[in-house]
């Protein structure tokens, strides 16, 4: 099987803040991560050849970008793969990239979900014969709650408490980023008291709803040096979609996301690592509801099955544990505009792995040596989902 | 020429609303007892089909179906093809609704007494009234379902039926109303004993019968003192208990849920007389045979009078049937179903079949053309689920999902002898639930939106002894 392991390079990135952004449009949120991404990079909008842009519902076709920034005919691709989107534009652009068919990409990822008066996630369903479920994101992932604390014999209240100190680790980072959409500490009795919205999650334990855009220049890697001194090599880049399986046949048990798993095998032997918690720097992961992440702790192997909910009380994965996740504070905290999310998360790799994180939430492991960071997202649910890792790194192998 | 009774069965809904909660709320009117209550996701097609699914355990499969209600969910549209398309008929079976009056509960049961095919008469209600008046109190909601002909035996012969028909205005309701309207409760007697009483003699002159030789007689009809002043004057030793005292008057539907009720109790060799007060009076009279001691309906009658839930506020009542506008969540309203897709799955959405793979075994819900598992295409058998259990798996309560009783609960059931299935449950209380607990599918409208009602399958909790 083949590679990209330090074919491409992320040479300049940029994020807007997360959040309610009642005074600012698609357009607006488009303009401010494509113009800061090419100053990062120090080249203008005209060097950059091709466009991905990912959103899931706040546009369709390139017009979406090209209109706004009054692109002169250039290639702009609109994707789409739910909660991967953001990570999908970036994947696509390496892969042009690395092909030669162009010398500069640029991913740009946005979503703007504050227009539609609603505080959860709204998109319009396709015809139907009406046989869905008409169940919640919250209640679809709490799912796992019960199904993990059965298999495991974790007392639910146990459960519980592990889930709030995932959310309170990261409001805790995410009181440490500017750019997040919730930037306060959240007590874990606050946690612990919401009303529940579905199953064992309260409102805390749900990322946040908010509009923002993200975007990075890609370039050969070779060619990196010339526009940045730090440079983020691309290591590897995996998305699966899945068969579907898990609502449908008794063998799936509500504990993992087997997607995950098939993407972080492939990414790891792309990147070459054989032990992701001893050689990963940090981890961005797709924390949409906080059982989620307990999951993917072990999804992603950074902790023995069964084991996750002892490292997360045990602070394995805080700001200053052995394997900080999602120091930026996550989609919990930075707040989840879809399209926008896959690249937040490269775009905390971008700031930590250069050593370019705000002091307050500057993560120990890259002073330590670590120099290699992982994205994750999945989009759908347990049972059936899309999933995509990425490991980037500083240093070529 | 009749045809012999050769499968039957009743279906109450889940829940009870006490009459002391009426006044409880209103300071007035209230009363005694219970009446039965169809869930929000429910009206008299959904509750006709779960009474066809009980009748037609082990009866023979109709040629005919016959749907009787006054409280139609579609007009124009045939709701009977909603029963017949649950039932998985063939296309070749004629379905027909037969609705607007309560008589045309006992119209349907006489029809299908008399054609030369297996008929199934469906007959169902979801009784209205306006808050704090007799028929919000007296009514009941209900449903029951009949066999007649058809191969396999006969558990009751119909020995003779007759009516008595007269044009006069005891209750109506005009197209749209909410609730029916009555003259003076007098003049109904009035009008009907006489009619009630021919149509019980020629009845009887045509069996050769006398009153002393019913064994038990069932008096059914929407006027309450009519059917007591003739119950009482018949000549009849002994009246069935009419049930509504523990599930009110359940309209069309409720001389065949105490038929039911009776053929569930009755021995073999017992005369069963059966008059309708409505709009004119029909008489039926049956005598049981020997298979009606090893064909009893189940769920019986009185196991589902006695598994009640009367915990139902009445201020839940009032919203589910649309006389309370609560505040909705801030969700998008719901969509209602396509009608291209929604034919390309009938077998699925309305017969709850999936399929099998023919290759591995593997069942799919909803049914596939590639196989989750070994991946051949087009490889599969249908797998009609619909009444196979199964235990839940895991489950959330979604207290953000809309729904006209919130909170929704949602579960991953895993079915006996394979099959996985994600669905709502139905009358259930969250707090009850459990991983491993036993479910049984059930028929429900899910939602009406955009003007279309969305019929399709959920599951429900199953008493384990």
């Amino acid at each position: 099987m083949g590679s990209i392991r330090d074919r491409v390079a992320i040479v300049g990135m940029a994020c807007t803040n997360f959040g309610e952004h009642w005074d600012k449009g698609t357009d607006d949120l488009l303009i401010e991560s494509s113009t800061g991404a090419v100053a990062s990079a120090g080249i203008t909008l005209d060097d950059v050849e091709a466009y991905w842009l990912g959103t899931m519902g706040s546009g369709v076709s390139g017009l979406t970008l090209s209109r706004v920034l009054r692109l002169e005919n250039k290639p702009v691709t609109r994707l789409e793969n739910m909660c991967a989107t953001g990570s999908e534009a970036l994947r696509n652009a390496s892969y042009a990239v690395a092909s030669g068919a162009y010398d500069v990409a640029m991913a740009i990822g946005v979503e703007k979900l504050k227009d539609s008066g609603f505080s959860g996630l709204v998109s319009a369903p396709l015809p139907s014969d009406g046989t869905l479920p008409e169940v919640t994101a919250p209640a679809k992932f709490s799912l796992l709650a019960p199904a993990y604390a059965a298999k495991y014999g974790v007392d639910e209240a146990e459960l519980k408490d592990v889930l709030t100190r995932i959310a309170w680790k990261n409001h805790y980072n995410g009181a440490r980023n500017t750019r997040a959409q919730f930037r306060k500490e959240v007590s874990k009795e606050t946690i612990n008291a919401a009303a529940k919205i579905a199953g064992m999650l309260g409102v805390f334990d749900c990322s946040g709803v908010s509009d923002g855009s993200a975007a990075a220049i890609v370039v050969r890697a070779e060619d990196a040096h010339r526009y940045t001194d730090k440079p983020l090599y691309v290591k590897g880049l995996s998305f699966v979609a899945g068969p579907a399986r898990g609502n449908i046949d008794p063998a799936y048990d509500f504990t993992t996301f087997p997607e995950v798993v098939a993407a972080a095998t492939d990414a790891y032997r792309q990147a070459g690592v054989t032990d992701p918690r001893a050689e990963l720097a940090m981890a961005e992961v797709h924390d949409c509801f906080t059982p989620t992440e307990l999951v993917l702790m072990e999804d992603l192997g950074f902790a023995e099955r069964g084991t996750a909910w002892k490292e997360v009380l045990a602070g394995s994965f805080d700001l200053d544990g052995e394997l900080p996740v999602n120091p930026d504070g996550g989609l919990k905290a930075f707040g989840h505009p879809i399209g926008a999310s896959g690249l937040r998360m490269m775009f905390e790799c971008w700031l930590q792995l250069r050593g370019e994180a705000p002091e307050e939430r500057r993560i120990a492991s890259v002073d330590a040596g670590r120099t290699l960071g992982l994205t994750h997202n999945l989009g759908g649910q347990p049972g059936e989902c899309v999933s995509f890792v990425s490991v980037v790194g500083t240093e070529l192998s | 020429m009749t045809q012999g009774l050769t499968g039957y069965g009743a279906y109450l809904p889940h829940h009870r609303l006490k009459r002391s909660e009426i006044a409880a709320a209103l300071g007035e009117g209230g009363g005694k007892g219970t009446r039965a209550v169809a869930s929000f996701d429910e009206d008299a097609t959904s509750m006709g089909v779960e009474a066809a699914r009980i009748a037609l355990r082990g009866a023979p499969t109709p040629a005919r179906v016959l749907f009787a209600t006054a409280n139609p969910p579609y007009l124009d549209k045939t709701n009977a093809n909603v029963i017949h398309a649950a039932l998985g008929l063939d296309a070749s079976v004629l379905a027909i609704d037969v609705v607007g009056s309560t008589r045309s509960g006992i119209g349907a049961v006489v029809l299908a007494t008399e054609t030369t095919t297996p008929t199934l008469a469906v007959v169902a209600d979801v009784r209205t009234g306006l808050p704090g008046g007799a028929d919000e109190r007296d009514g009941g909601d209900a449903a029951a379902a009949f066999v007649f002909g058809g191969d396999g035996p006969v558990l009751a012969d119909v020995l003779a039926q007759a009516s008595a028909t007269q044009e006069f205005l005891d209750r109506w309701r005009l197209p749209g109303a909410p609730a029916s309207r009555v003259w003076e409760e007098r003049f109904g007697e009035h009008a009907y004993g006489p009619l009630a009483d021919a149509a019980f003699a020629a009845a009887l002159k045509q069996a050769d019968l006398t009153p002393a030789d019913v064994d038990v007689l069932i008096v059914a009809g929407t006027h309450g003192r009519a059917v007591k002043s003739f119950a009482g004057g018949a000549g009849v030793a002994k009246v069935a208990d009419d049930l509504t005292t523990a599930i009110g008057n359940t309209g069309t539907a409720h001389a065949g849920v105490v038929l039911a009720d009776m053929l569930d109790r009755a021995e073999p060799g017992q005369t069963i007389a059966l008059v309708v007060l409505a709009d004119g009076a029909t008489a039926i009279v049956l005598r049981t045979t020997d298979a009606i001691a090893t064909r009893r309906s189940s769920p019986s009658v009185a196991q589902q009078v006695e598994h009640g839930d009367d915990s139902l506020r009445y201020t839940t009542f009032l919203t589910w049937r649309g006389l309370l506008t609560r505040e909705p969540p801030r969700r998008p309203d719901p969509t209602g179903p396509a009608a291209p897709p929604s034919l390309r799955t009938e077998h699925y959405k309305y017969g709850f079949v999936g399929s099998t793979c023919t290759e591995c075994g593997t069942i799919h819900l909803p049914p596939v053309r590639v196989c989750v598992n070994c991946k051949a295409i087009d490889h599969m058998t249908a797998a009609p689920m619909a009444d196979v259990q199964g235990r839940i798996v895991t489950y959330t309560v979604d207290r953000l999902a809309y729904s006209l009783s919130p909170p929704v609960v949602a579960a991953v059931v895993d079915f006996d002898g394979g099959g996985r299935f994600s669905c709502e449950l139905a009358d259930v209380d969250p707090a009850t639930v459990r991983i491993g607990d036993r479910v049984e599918m059930t028929f429900r409208r899910i939602v009406t939106a955009g003007g279309i009602h969305n019929y399709f399958w959920k599951a429900r909790k199953v008493e384990e002894v």
